[in-house]
């Protein structure tokens, strides 16, 4: 029996691991991604070498044809909005207008017939720039007196976030403390990063003479969003624009946001009528595409004698760069992080200030996991840190704080639907076992080796709809999608959707779920994406959302696809409809046996509609919609490390992950998504470091310097999967897509620390490296 | 990432090769594998006006033994040493330390003498040359010199080959049967540049005792070197793990202090 093939007539697509259907092209070298198209004309961008400064003049090569700020008066400036009374709404032109404030922001574009000329032309390009003292790490921005990276704002806070659970009746977070027997403190630091896919940025344009429209073809998560916001930006209807996401190698939120190069070469090509690309090199993505993380978290934490956590005191902030990005702005992170800090943890003392803090840095953009893997880590790091002082295991202290009673309302008014917070853990302690590792890691001490063994608990949001998006005061509250779904006359399914999925094997899982409800195998359900002409208007693939949300819209119309098809098979077959059942291949009537192929009630619906009249319209074509209030997933993941402590070096050895993302739809994929974020969650805790000198330029603008996993530094996964059915979503299946990379880097640095126990050393700080190893230790042996 | 325009020749000899060389000197390059030479060309961090490239000159490639010593020759690439060369500890040492060197496809282009061209402080075959006393075989429009390899480097990414000069090949001298070898590196990730590595060569006698030792440090100064302090300390020892373990330890902090003092 193939993999690919039902294992019985009855047996339902959905909850198999079937290949992926996107796999075929791909691994053939068919896939057709943007830098792919040829184009007539090639940009490059002049970047500042400046990371704070007065731009007084740009001289360009006597032969270029360029672009400054000076050229694009009528272009408008991007302004995402928060409507919030501590949002401060700065706005960014496509090229700098005046004034620098990033090392790598664009300050003119450069065209040319290929991109190696565009690039001589660049480097003959001179700007004149005035240096200002920047402001580079939170610290600095947050200064008395600090230089305003935006200088007719107050201060270098763009947002600010308060949440206090306060107490009428029993004195709030400060009488808890007051009544604490234990309180922990910690300081936590998560560097710098670059989601860094595999391909870099890049947008195509391409001029219709005909029809007078543009179509943008661009490495995007979301091409609706870009539709909108560059025709805003521009001037034009939006019929006139066309996006088209072929192809994405990766994006991991870095490709969820409005880059003004991409405005810049539809600008270009609608000026000059002709095709025109801009393909992101990897030093240019290094430096100036979006970074992500750089948080800081101050925690206060009371704990009663019996170790049960009483009360948080956070203050957070986010080192957001020197623009606010498009969609989702630079509060993001900020917000995220106040909601959700608490995570599986049952506390209701709460109190929390968190800041976005402009800089003169890079902007930011949201990566896998937004602010959850630095939360994870600071109430992970605090539960080790609190169970160290009460001289207790790890997953002691976790079973006596981690919530076991759903639906459970947080400290900041979430609802957290039906999970499994504390059976991952025991599930996990099993599959060790903890005893044995607990033995195996005596036994090395004994030998001089350092084993260490770090959980790490948490759950994740996902796939919330409008309303989560609307309480944070977005203008735009991107959350629900939208499916058309059609069955032709041969019986093949098509469904149309606004989700953009880009490497997640979204058409597989949705084939597998419209599969089953209207009798058809996934390889007769074509989905289509990425393209704004076909598909309904949607907000694209981030933040765990595709499978919950376009899954659900997708079952929404496939039922009531399957719902029309009983209707003319009852019609057809003289029964009522509660006696037809759809099968694979066809529609039965239960009373007489009879039984009708599928593709014959597809021709029928288009060709016979005059059998039809009174019954149902021509056609099989339905929408389906769904904006759902949104649902945790939650995992337990633990990981074995061995620290060297001559060389500082760390080798994880295993790695578990026991998850519950409800339903799983393929759990192939889902493995797949598990494994993807555990390897960045890694290198969040090992490696990735971008590393900004006190004047805002990047150390780090090589592959030589930032530092992502290879296959040696990544263990083997073992994977556990618990599902869950909650009835916070229809299909009963949680989101997953960044589950891996929020749990992994607690979990690597708590076994760092557990196996640097001897020595009394900890970090509070990612990413743990080699260098910072050894100067822990050597200061402790003084 | 597009490097700076350049003029390209393709000599077919050597002797086509360093005319050309002679002719350009200062603002040309050789490319021979071109692993590090063409990243920074891309980064226009080096910006040669001329770049000759020597992978047509079929003479070059090669390696083989003659006299007592292992000829390597200009293109002869990274990856030919994963297979021992020659059937002696020398070929076994450079088949343990080419599994360090960067990833299989910079292996199969890399060349052993374009290291040493390069010179980079971390280099595996720095380190080598360094430790078993390479000669470098340097030839330019004036004539054919040999350089070993403790006069050859003289500072972070010098040496002592001339703007007219190419290197034609390396020699390493063959190690007798019995001579044992140690090799350790310590990088981030697999395949990256080496924070520090060290090569121990030891010829012991039959009692056991240390007759030769050799230990050369990479990565911990501006070029790689013999840590004579250290051989010194193994002569006449009996060869003992701990201790040359603990020895090569302050050896290489030693060497680091002496670098940052």
């Amino acid at each position: 029996m193939s993999a690919d093939a039902p294992a019985s007539s009855s047996a339902k697509w959905v909850g198999r691991s079937i290949r992926r259907l996107e796999d075929r092209a791909l691994v053939h070298g068919q896939g057709q991604f943007t830098a792919d198209l040829p184009a007539d004309l090639n940009v490059r961008f002049v970047r500042s070498p400046i990371a704070s400064g007065r731009l007084k003049h740009i001289t360009l090569p006597d032969d270029a044809c360029g672009l400054v700020a000076g050229d694009l008066v009528d272009i408008k400036r991007i302004k995402p909005m928060l409507h919030r009374p501590d949002y401060v709404a700065v706005e960014q032109t496509l090229l700098a207008d005046g004034v620098v404030r990033y090392v790598g922001e664009p300050i003119a574009a450069i065209i040319a017939k290929t991109a190696a000329e565009a690039e001589d032309q660049v480097e003959s390009t001179f700007a004149d720039i005035e240096e200002t003292v920047p402001v580079v790490s939170i610290a600095d921005a947050l200064a008395a007196n600090a230089p305003r990276v935006h200088d007719w704002t107050q201060h270098n806070i763009l947002v600010e976030g308060r949440v206090d659970t306060g107490g009428a009746t029993d004195g709030g977070v400060d009488a808890a403390f007051a009544a604490a027997a234990h309180i922990v403190e910690l300081d936590i630091i998560s560097r710098r990063q670059n989601a860094m896919p595999l391909e870099p940025r890049g947008a195509h344009a391409a001029y219709d003479k005909r029809t007078g429209r543009i179509t943008l073809t661009c490495s995007t998560q979301s091409p609706h969003v870009m539709r909108t916001a560059i025709a805003d930006l521009l001037g034009m209807a939006e019929a006139d624009l066309r996006v088209v996401a072929p192809d994405v190698g990766g994006g991991f939120g870095q490709k969820m946001m409005l880059p003004p190069e991409y405005a810049l070469v539809v600008h270009v090509c609608r000026t000059l009528q002709r095709s025109v690309a801009w393909i992101e090199d990897r030093r240019e993505n290094l430096i100036a595409s979006f970074h992500a993380r750089d948080m800081r978290v101050k925690l206060r934490a009371a704990f009663s004698a019996d170790a049960k956590l009483i009360a948080l005191d956070a203050d957070i902030a986010s080192n957001v760069g020197a623009y606010s990005g498009f969609p989702i702005t630079c509060g993001v992170e900020a917000l995220m992080g106040m909601a959700e800090l608490p995570g599986p943890y049952d506390v209701q003392h709460y109190r929390c200030v968190s800041r976005g803090v402009a800089t003169n840095t890079c902007p930011m953009a949201p990566y896998r996991g937004v602010s959850r893997p630095v939360i994870t880590f600071t109430m992970e790091r605090l539960m080790d840190t609190a169970a160290a002082r009460f001289g207790i295991e790890p997953t002691d202290i976790r079973r006596r704080n981690l919530i076991d009673r759903f639906p459970y309302t947080t400290a900041t008014g979430l609802t957290l639907d039906d999970a499994t917070y504390r059976e991952v853990m025991e599930i996990a302690v099993r599959e060790l076992p903890l005893p044995a590792m607990r033995e195996r890691q005596q036994q090395l001490r004994r030998e001089g080796r350092y084993l260490g063994i770090g959980f790490s608990t948490f759950c994740e949001r996902t796939g919330y709809g409008t309303p989560a998006f609307a309480a944070r005061g977005m203008e735009s509250t991107p959350g629900y999608e939208i499916v058309d779904i059609a069955m032709d006359p041969s019986g093949n399914v098509t469904a149309r959707i606004g989700a953009f999925p880009h490497g997640q094997g979204l058409k597989t899982t949705l084939a597998q779920i419209i599969a089953d409800e209207v009798g058809v195998a996934p390889s007769q359900v074509t989905v289509i994406a990425g393209d704004t002409d076909q598909t309904p208007y949607g907000w694209g693939t981030f933040a765990s959302r595709s499978l919950v949300i376009s899954g659900g819209a997708c079952l929404v119309g496939a039922r009531k696809l399957r719902a029309k098809l009983i209707r003319i098979a009852a019609h057809l077959m003289k029964v009522s409809p509660d006696d037809v059942v759809l099968e694979p291949g066809l529609a039965k009537a239960r009373s007489t046996n009879q039984s009708i192929p599928i593709p014959e009630l597809a021709r029928t619906a288009y060709h016979k509609a005059h059998l039809l009249y009174g019954v149902a319209d021509a056609g099989l074509s339905e929408q389906g919609f769904y904006d759902p209030p949104g649902t945790f997933s939650n995992a337990c993941h633990v990981a074995v490390v061995e620290v060297d402590i001559e060389t500082g070096g760390v080798k994880v050895e295993r790695f578990v992950v026991v998850e519950d993302a409800g339903r799983l739809i393929n759990p192939m994929i889902v493995d797949g998504q598990i494994h993807g974020g555990v390897a960045q969650g890694i290198a969040n805790a090992l490696l990735e470091e971008i590393v900004y000198d006190s004047q805002g330029n990047i150390l780090t603008a090589t592959l030589a310097d930032f530092l992502p996993p290879t296959m040696s530094e990544i263990p083997r996964f073992e994977l556990h999967h618990i599902e869950t059915y909650s009835d916070a979503t229809i299909t009963q299946a949680k989101g997953v897509g960044e589950g891996g990379a929020i749990g992994a880097p607690a979990a690597v640095v708590n076994a760092i620390c557990d196996a640097l126990s001897p020595f009394g050393v900890t970090f509070n700080e990612m990413p743990v490296t080699p260098q910072r190893i050894r100067a822990a230790l050597r200061r402790r042996s003084g | 990432m597009k490097p700076a325009p350049f003029h390209y020749h393709a000599p077919a000899t050597i002797a086509e090769a360093v005319t050309t060389l002679a002719r350009h000197s200062v603002d040309a390059k050789v490319l021979a594998g071109g692993q590090s030479l063409v990243p920074v060309m891309a980064f226009r961090l080096a910006r040669p006006g001329q770049i000759i490239d020597i992978n047509g000159i079929a003479e070059l490639d090669y390696i083989r033994t003659e006299n007592g010593k292992l000829h390597i020759g200009a293109l002869a690439r990274h990856a030919a040493f994963h297979q021992p060369v020659e059937p002696g500890p020398l070929g076994r040492l450079l088949a343990t330390v080419v599994q360090s060197i960067a990833h299989l496809p910079i292996r199969t282009r890399g060349t052993f003498c374009g290291s040493l061209a390069h010179a980079d402080a971390s280099s595996e075959w720095c380190a080598t040359a360094a430790t078993l006393d390479a000669e470098i075989v340097l030839v330019s429009a004036r004539g054919r010199r040999v350089v070993t390899a403790s006069d050859y480097f003289k500072g972070f990414l010098v040496t002592d080959r001339a703007d007219d000069e190419l290197i034609v090949e390396v020699l390493l001298p063959l190690l007798a049967p019995g001579i044992r070898f140690g090799f350790e590196e310590f990088s981030r990730r697999a395949g990256d540049y080496a924070l520090g590595l060290c090569l121990a060569v030891l010829r012991l006698d039959t009692s056991g005792m240390v007759e030769e030792a050799r230990i050369g440090v990479g990565g911990a100064e501006p070029f790689a070197r013999r840590i004579p302090q250290a051989e010194a300390a193994l002569l006449g020892q009996r060869f003992d793990k701990e201790y040359r373990r603990d020895l090569v330890r302050a050896m290489t902090r030693r060497a680091l202090e002496k670098c940052l003092a």
